[in-house]
């Protein structure tokens, strides 16, 4: 292949990592704006979402397409419920202090990954596309479902930035973040509005993993890497501001997938990570971040 | 400041190292074998504790200064022929050195900003490891020749050996941390702890604390992971890896922040926790996890934190 | 008799975003004074006194302190070099007891060396601290567990334990009762014996009773100064105050 239609083939491979990513640092970067807690267990949320979207492929084995539509909606249904669960019994007895919600979460995250490994196994399994179509372009032959994957993911941003904009829930959730002494004033059920947005954020990271599924198969450790990526997204893009978290995830999610395409991965990982140690060390907010970390 | 305390904490301190030393003539082999080990990892643990317990840095990339001594001792051996105490002199400088150079960078940053820096240093450092795999052979590790696991003549993988230098380290750390928390030193760090702001304006300047702790920090956690090496005899990228970074934090909370018997006690107890039930499962990691949501939930201060509230608030 | 300026401030000017907190202040202040500094709410005074103590870098200007240019030193510097500052809002090591606090801020002057100091030179020197306050019997409580009036006391004592040349003391009896407020004047007179005094108050009795000169702060500048019978009459001080 020459470097035209090979760079073509990198920026669509980046464009669909970029779209999951975003959908998982959203959630990550909704959590820690509203609740101002690093939630370490956000990528066991991810790996549940892949392993309940298995689970229901199986057990359902109705056809392709109607497996996959199951799976979009219980899974991350699954990891929301167990995310709420998790808060309303830790992380609220914690009075959300930053400091040991990140020592809980790293709990949750290893409970979590162990009875998936107890349950699902230690192996990794796929779960078929809704569909089986081939965009044709002059020079290859490209996923259909892969470009539905970018599509999705931009509906659901859209959704989520209406949502927060538009709607009297996403004014609740808006005013907590702001200040959670005064939106309790203002008779917000603030105690509500952490639950929902800790569950919230967990389905938006299942959702994500639901998508990634028929690409990459299921297995009990495939949270770590969003985490990490997430992570890094939610940082570069500045802590709790959600359009730089966005805009953050494609210029990550695009580059790494060019990178990954061209270049040995360890060097590359290597570099990522200190250049990003160094944003926070230069910028402790982010690049975009506007409130303090 | 009252006298009559120092001595007490003092005789108790001396006395732990005595029943440890004790132990060793006591103790059935598999027992005693693994007493070694918990010793060596609760120095690390030690370590830790003066950067964490003391002074409230909230580090999640410790496993980078174990990993520095580990690695500095097993491929001098390997490379250079070094010898033992050579590794252990060089693993603590390596650790030391790595600790100021990360503490320059990220001590610039506070909280969360902090926990996930030093996340992304160990991670690189991490990464390192493979990316030298033509020397270090990545995940698998490598043996370090027996030939150099000797300190004075005496080979290392001997039971009674490896014993005693393992307690030699760990008594070394207790002294170093007793020292530090009894010492004027110590109390500008509890006080960084405590109110950063108000002890930068008693005219101290915090970076340099925070510095001095995470290079004492980094030189044991170092000379820890050189010890650990030499003592058995296995390099491999697993003692770099996240999990090396959160088991000295989970190790501490279980045994009490800011005690210097804590991280020995919290060690041990995790050590048969998950000893035991590996008998039982695979994922033995749950138990870590189930650990540490419990622990944060119920006893914030962990054992000898909440002995300490309870009935002996003389505890260093 | 020409006074020996202690700290004084050149065009210092201090920009939060568009907004300009303090404006080009030149200041002048002689050692061995009470010196009171007031204003209305958001006049600059706190911004003005961050500035003083390096808790915040300017936007232009300089500072100097006993004839130094201390603009460019960090915070803990400048207290090195006498500049104490008591908190506003009260700022203890709430889990330590009260000895511990007060020996905390004389234990780096005692110290020689990279080894902290003799034992009982610094009990002696905290205990002394915390007698000119009156703390000295509390000496063994943690102080999260003293009363709001005691913890006050005790961040004074904290300054006296630096033996500053200068004590920066921000609206040091708010929330204080009057009888608490008549004992603090009189430790305030006792504490100016040896060191100056900058008092950043509300109360304007405490600040008529104690000071020898008043600066008055409007909108980042100083809109007057002068000894508290001159502000008592000054026209444009009643205007900012009364806000016409």
């Amino acid at each position: 292949m020459d470097f035209g239609p090979h760079l073509l083939l990198a920026s669509l491979e980046g464009a669909v990592g970029a779209a999951v990513l975003a959908l998982t640092a959203l959630g990550l970067s909704l959590v820690f704006g509203v609740m101002r807690i690093v939630n370490v267990a956000h990528g066991a949320f991810f790996m549940l979402g892949a392993i309940v979207a298995w689970w229901v492929a199986d057990a359902l084995d109705a056809g392709s397409a109607l497996n996959f539509l199951a799976a979009l909606i219980i899974a991350p249904l699954a990891a929301g419920a167990v995310a709420l669960v998790a808060e309303r019994t830790i992380l609220r007895r914690l009075n959300y202090n930053p400091e040991s919600t990140i020592v809980a979460t790293i709990g949750l995250l290893y409970v979590i990954e162990q009875v998936a490994l107890m349950t699902y196994g230690p192996d990794a399994r796929p779960v078929e596309a809704p569909w089986d179509f081939r965009v044709q372009l002059p020079w290859f032959g490209y996923s259909g479902y892969k470009l539905m994957v970018i599509a999705a993911s931009i509906a659901v941003m859209l959704a989520v930035w209406w949502g927060l904009t538009r709607t009297r829930i996403g004014l609740m959730m808006r005013a907590t973040q702001f200040d959670r002494e005064t939106a309790r004033a203002f008779a917000i059920p603030v105690d509500k509005v952490y639950g929902g947005v800790f569950a919230f954020g967990a389905m938006l990271a299942a959702l994500g993993a639901v998508l990634v599924v028929p690409i990459q198969q299921a297995h009990y450790l495939m949270g770590n890497d969003p985490l990490l990526l997430s992570f890094i997204v939610v940082i570069v893009g500045g802590l709790g501001s959600l359009r730089g978290t966005v805009l953050a995830a494609v210029i990550i999610g695009m580059s790494d997938g060019i990178i990954s395409v061209f270049f040995t991965p360890t060097l590359a990982k290597i570099i990522a990570t200190l250049v990003v140690a160094m944003i926070l060390v230069i910028r402790p907010k982010g690049l975009f971040g506007t409130q303090s970390a | 400041m009252s006298r009559g305390s120092f001595n007490k904490a003092a005789a108790l301190h001396l006395s732990a190292v005595g029943v440890l030393f004790a132990l060793h003539f006591i103790l059935p082999d598999y027992h005693h074998g693994n007493l070694a080990r918990i010793m060596v990892l609760a120095s690390f643990a030690m370590a830790y504790n003066i950067s964490f317990g003391y002074t409230g840095l909230l580090s999640l990339g410790h496993a980078m200064f174990f990993a520095a001594g580990l690695y500095t001792a097993g491929l001098m051996a390997q490379f250079a022929g070094l010898g033992a105490a050579g590794g252990i002199i060089l693993g603590l400088a390596a650790g030391f050195a790595l600790a100021v150079a990360v503490g320059c960078l990220a001590l610039r940053t506070t909280g969360v900003a902090f926990m996930i820096v030093t996340l992304m240093f160990a991670q690189a450092a991490f990464l390192t490891i493979f990316y030298f795999g033509e020397y270090t052979r990545g995940d698998e590790g490598f043996i370090i020749p027996s030939l150099q696991r000797h300190l004075f003549g005496l080979s290392l993988a001997e039971p009674a050996v490896r014993y005693f230098v393992a307690l030699t380290l760990f008594a070394l750390c207790v002294a170093v941390s007793y020292g530090v928390a009894r010492s004027s030193l110590g109390r500008v760090f509890a006080a960084i702890r405590e109110n950063e702001e108000r002890t930068r304006m008693l005219g101290y300047n915090v970076f340099l604390y925070k510095l001095a702790a995470l290079a004492i920090s980094g030189a044991m956690a170092g000379a820890a992971g050189a010890a650990y090496g030499l003592l058995f005899g296995y390099v491999g990228s697993t003692f770099a890896s996240i999990q090396y970074s959160i088991f000295p934090l989970l190790w501490v909370l279980m045994g009490g922040a800011a005690t210097v018997l804590g991280p020995f006690a919290g060690t041990l107890l995790m050590f048969y926790l998950v000893d035991i039930s590996s008998a039982f499962t695979t994922a033995n990691m749950l138990i870590v996890g189930l650990a540490l949501i419990g622990l944060i939930l119920f006893f914030p201060k962990g054992i000898l934190g909440t002995l300490r509230e309870r009935v002996a608030p003389w505890l260093p | 008799m020409a006074a020996v300026t202690l700290l004084s401030t050149e065009n210092l000017s201090k920009s939060f975003g568009g907004l300009r907190a303090v404006d080009g202040v030149n200041f002048a202040f002689p050692a061995g004074e009470i010196r009171a500094l007031i204003g209305p709410n958001g006049a600059g005074k706190t911004t003005f006194v961050n500035l003083l103590s390096g808790r915040l870098p300017p936007s232009a200007g300089r500072v100097f302190f006993n004839g130094e240019d201390v603009t460019r030193l960090p915070a803990y510097a400048r207290v090195n070099r006498g500049i104490a500052y008591t908190f506003q809002i009260t700022s203890i090591f709430a889990a330590m007891t009260v000895l511990d606090n007060v020996g905390l801020s004389a234990q780096r002057r005692l110290s020689k060396g990279s080894f902290g100091p003799d034992p009982d030179t610094l009990e002696h020197a905290a205990l002394s601290a915390l007698e000119r306050v009156g703390l000295s019997k509390r000496r063994n409580d943690i102080a999260g567990n003293l009363s709001y009036g005691h913890q006050r006391l005790l961040e004074v004592a904290m300054g006296l334990g630096l033996e500053p040349k200068l004590l920066i003391l921000d609206e040091p009896t708010q929330g204080l009762a009057d009888e608490e407020i008549a004992a603090f004047v009189s430790l305030v007179r006792d504490i100016a014996r040896e060191a100056s005094v900058l008092l950043i108050e509300h109360n304007m009795d405490v600040v008529m009773e104690l000071a020898e000169t008043i600066t008055v702060l409007d909108r980042g500048c100083i809109l007057a100064q002068g000894t508290p019978e001159e502000i008592r009459r000054d026209e444009a001080v009643k205007r900012a105050y009364l806000g016409t």
